[in-house]
């Protein structure tokens, strides 16, 4: 074994997000003798898949209870996760907001501190795919995700009688996690047919045993009364003040169900601003209908030193996030030069190729059963938000493209500031380039994308002021084409 | 309903955002108590809850909008949406779906100076 990688050498790992890619990335690197700094938003490891209720507040669900299914591999990254925490160098309840000349700016408790690196991971995992319809910004609308994490993570409901709706495997996760905690579940609305889900069987079948749960989850509901429709449209929530309604189209038909709460989503999407600020090469991806880091199958980014994992560089959920991880350590110690061409190492990285393109292929079938609406934003009346933060409609956006006076995202979001408020595009981003794309008529890898831009989250005004010199350094460090106009 | 808040003395209209809580609670009930108040009124929630659920466990409404003053009741409770910032009443801001409750918090969903107004 070649030297180990210590405090006193030049190199420094970073890994960004504590989800199971960023587990098995420290796991793998530890294990060769690296003691990666590992800096995470969320108090405790585990992602948004794995995440665990508050540590010491007296929470005593079993992970059984927590995970179902994925207990098992929720209890293995945890406890992987603790096993590590006297090994590397772990800083939780921490914000990475910006990213430039090798070194990334965090914020913790309250505190600015710049962190730098030679080698970076970049597991900042994913948030739900949304696209709007009428009334989503009513209270009581929320994503799945968020549905998810209220049950898992607080032990509480979104509401009394929630409808469900949107596509994508977690639809009918949530709900079954829902039905089976007691909350009542009024229906599930599933976008896409039934015959999709048939047609994407074989590539399914990559996955067995993930195809099997679902299958039983889907089978759970039904078997309980659950009302599941398939194949229709998402009309709009009404309510005063807050949701009391959800109607959809089924066929010619529209039909409204009381409900005092809806969580939607069209899938998940990546969290890619980390990546954009280091200056890494994209590509629209026309699987995941979104730019996307480009990078290799080991997880090597364009740019040298940076690599990623996980559902950041592409939905391929937590299985894959766990091998994307291994794969990306052992890619960041082959470029370190450490155990360089170890036939062990290389037969570790061969098998986890194999593994992650099987993954794969059943990501496709996935895609194929449960695609996001592409032709909803023709449908939008001009009077729907678009972008929640600033509240700009999508009549608004209409009437800037149909002027001529934008046709790309980035002049669209200059111009109406769609994109440009707290959240930058994370929840409007998708529905802003479905928009333009309809009323240009060019297709949607066509229309530009939307850059990110430091601060990558909110952070306080004093945080901002504290080291203006560090302050210009940075910015001078983002890349030209990653700087907003 | 039986928990309706009896409010209607004051003469003003209630709307459904006001006459029950958002959030149910399931499970994990038997954490420890602790007492904050919600723009001046008191409220209890529990030891882990974050500030988001302590709310909506009470009332539909976290925050207005700066724009139309339209109601909102936090979106994506991971970080991400940015729309469940409330203040505290000694001038911080926090985000409610990622910050825990302490005991004596006092929370504002509005400007301070548009309390009572």
């Amino acid at each position: 074994m070649s030297a180990a990688i210590d405090k006193n050498s030049m190199h420094r790992v970073v890994i960004v997000g504590a989800g199971p890619a960023g587990v098995r990335a420290a796991e793998t690197l530890v294990a060769a003798g690296v003691v990666p700094v590992m800096i995470d938003e969320a108090p405790r490891a585990g992602g948004q898949i794995y995440r665990q209720p508050p540590a010491d507040a007296g929470f005593a669900r079993s992970k059984r209870s927590l995970y179902g299914m994925e207990a098992g591999k929720a209890d293995a990254v945890h406890s992987t996760m603790a096993g590590l925490l006297s090994k590397i160098d772990y800083r939780p309840d921490t914000l990475v907001w910006g990213c430039g000349a090798a070194q990334l700016d965090t914020l913790h408790d309250g505190r600015q501190r710049t962190v730098p690196y030679s080698h970076l991971l970049i597991a900042t995992g994913a948030t739900d795919r949304v696209l709007p319809f009428p009334g989503w910004t009513l209270p009581g609308v929320y994503t799945l995700g968020a549905a998810q994490i209220a049950l898992k993570s607080q032990g509480c409901a979104i509401g009394r009688r929630v409808v469900f709706a949107g596509t994508g495997p977690l639809l009918y996760l949530v709900a079954y996690q829902y039905a089976k905690a007691g909350a009542q579940v009024e229906a599930v609305l599933d976008t896409n047919p039934f015959s999709r889900q048939l047609a994407a069987t074989p590539r399914l079948l990559r996955q067995p045993s993930t195809f099997a749960k679902g299958l039983y989850y889907v089978g759970w509901l039904a078997a309980r009364g659950v009302r599941i429709e398939r194949g229709v449209t998402l009309v709009r929530a009404t309510g005063d003040k807050a949701v009391q309604a959800m109607t959809y189209r089924d066929g010619g038909q529209e039909l409204t169900i009381p409900c005092d709460a809806v969580g939607f989503g069209y899938g998940l999407r990546s969290e890619t601003q980390l990546a954009d600020l280091a200056g890494c090469r994209f590509r629209f991806d026309a699987l995941n209908r979104a730019w996307l880091p480009e990078r290799d199958p080991a997880g090597r980014t364009s740019v040298p030193g940076v690599y990623l994992a996980g559902d950041g560089a592409g939905i391929a959920g937590a299985d894959a996030a766990e091998l994307a991880g291994r794969r990306a350590a052992l890619a960041m110690l082959e470029d370190l030069g450490y155990r360089a061409g170890s036939a062990n190492v290389q037969a570790q990285a061969a098998k986890l190729d194999r593994q992650l393109a099987n993954i794969a292929e059943f990501r496709i079938g996935l895609e194929q059963a449960f695609a996001p609406p592409s032709d909803c934003a023709q449908h939008w009346p001009d009077d729907m938000t678009v972008c929640r933060c600033e509240e700009i409609d999508a009549g608004t956006l209409r009437r800037c493209v149909r002027g001529g006076e934008a046709s790309e995202i980035n002049r669209l979001k200059a111009l109406t500031r769609v994109g440009m408020g707290r959240c930058q595009g994370r929840m409007c981003g998708a529905a802003a380039a479905e928009l333009l794309s309809a009323e240009t008529g060019k297709p949607i890898a066509e229309v530009g994308r939307l850059r990110g831009q430091a601060p990558i989250k909110p952070v306080p005004l004093s945080i901002a002021m504290m080291d203006e010199a560090s302050q210009a350094d940075h910015l001078s460090a983002i890349p030209e084409h990653a700087r907003d106009d | 309903m039986t928990n309706l808040p009896n409010a209607t003395s004051a003469g003003q209209p209630h709307s459904v955002a006001d006459a029950a809580p958002q959030f149910v609670r399931l499970t994990e009930a038997h954490r420890k108590q602790v007492g904050l108040t919600l723009d001046g009124v008191a409220l209890t929630a529990l030891t882990g809850d974050t500030v988001l659920s302590a709310i909506l466990l009470h009332t539909r409404r976290v925050r207005d909008t700066e724009f139309s003053g339209e109601p909102r009741a936090g979106f994506c409770l991971m970080g991400a949406c940015q729309d469940c910032w409330v203040q505290l009443e000694e001038g911080t801001r926090i985000r409610a779906c990622s910050t825990f409750v302490k005991d004596g918090m006092r929370v504002l969903t509005r400007p301070a100076g548009a309390i009572g107004a």
